[in-house]
């Protein structure tokens, strides 16, 4: 891990692939408070353009950081409102 | 290049019409201009399917667009004609099939491909490659899509031409809608897919 984040909940989607992790995220997202950090772990490598996009075109959450570790993807997601 | 601009026009222009006169030119377009900044500014997106094909491999990509786009926060409809229907069809959708013949992809010559029960087989297949794969199965999808706000839409004319009855669909689909209720979300939306 390149970088340690105050992680709120983890979200575990390894072996589901698209377009499973990112409607999850977006789930998990729904439920936090504003400033709580996702971990999302994944293990579809779709996942991580999947995720950046989805951030990206998404009001209220940034992504801080993608780190790939063997087949696994793990995202790191705030939600900034 | 024009610093005397409050003098050059008042020969012209101000004869024709009277300082009340554009007063009320100049209101009328700052409401225009408003109008179309809050309808191109709500930032709400919206997407409209149309969802015409009942084969095993034809029902994933409307689902997993319209559950994709809804996480993204835009608003979906995904209106269901033909045999795109017999996705929201809780019974049928759950015995979709895929078609061996006439598909270059498939494995196999049209001859073999039209053999009683491949269809079955080659649908069994892709089955398997999909729980190995962790895609999801067109059930979760639907699951999901209706979970996160997408409006699925059962076309009203083919539930009555197939002799459907309304409680044969997922519970939240809507019914009794038409053409023109999928014409207008069309009109409405930033992106238009027919599937």
């Amino acid at each position: 891990m390149s970088e340690t984040f105050d992680i709120t909940e983890t979200l575990d989607v390894r072996g589901a692939s698209c377009p499973m992790p990112v409607v999850k995220t977006k789930s998990a997202v729904d439920g936090l408070s504003e400033g709580a950090i996702l971990e999302v772990v994944a293990t579809d490598p779709g996942s991580v353009s999947d995720i950046d996009g989805w951030a990206a075109g998404t009001d209220g959450v940034d992504l801080l950081d993608q780190v790939e570790d063997g087949d696994e993807f793990t995202h790191y997601i705030q939600k900034t409102s | 290049m024009s610093t005397d601009t409050s003098t050059n026009t008042s020969d012209g222009d101000a004869e024709a019409m009277t300082e009340a006169e554009l007063r009320e030119r100049v209101e009328e377009l700052e409401d225009s201009v408003a109008r179309l900044e809050s309808d191109a500014d709500d930032g709400q997106k919206k997407m409209t399917i149309v969802a015409t094909k009942g084969t095993f491999d034809m029902a994933y990509p409307p689902l997993i667009l319209a559950s994709t786009a809804a996480a993204f926060g835009w608003d979906v409809v995904v209106f269901h004609t033909f045999w795109g229907l017999d996705i929201l069809h809780e019974e049928r959708s759950k015995n979709l099939q895929l078609s061996a013949v006439g598909n270059p992809s498939m494995p196999m010559p049209n001859a073999l491909a039209a053999l009683p029960g491949m269809d079955r087989m080659a649908t069994r297949m892709m089955e398997k490659k999909i729980d190995d794969n962790g895609t999801a199965t067109v059930e979760e999808l639907i699951d999901v899509s209706l979970d996160q706000g997408v409006e699925l839409q059962a076309c009203q004319m083919t539930i009555d031409l197939m002799d459907y009855d309304e409680d044969d669909f997922y519970d939240d689909v809507v019914t009794g809608v038409g053409a023109a209720t999928a014409l207008q979300h069309m009109a409405e939306s930033d992106v238009q897919l027919l599937v």
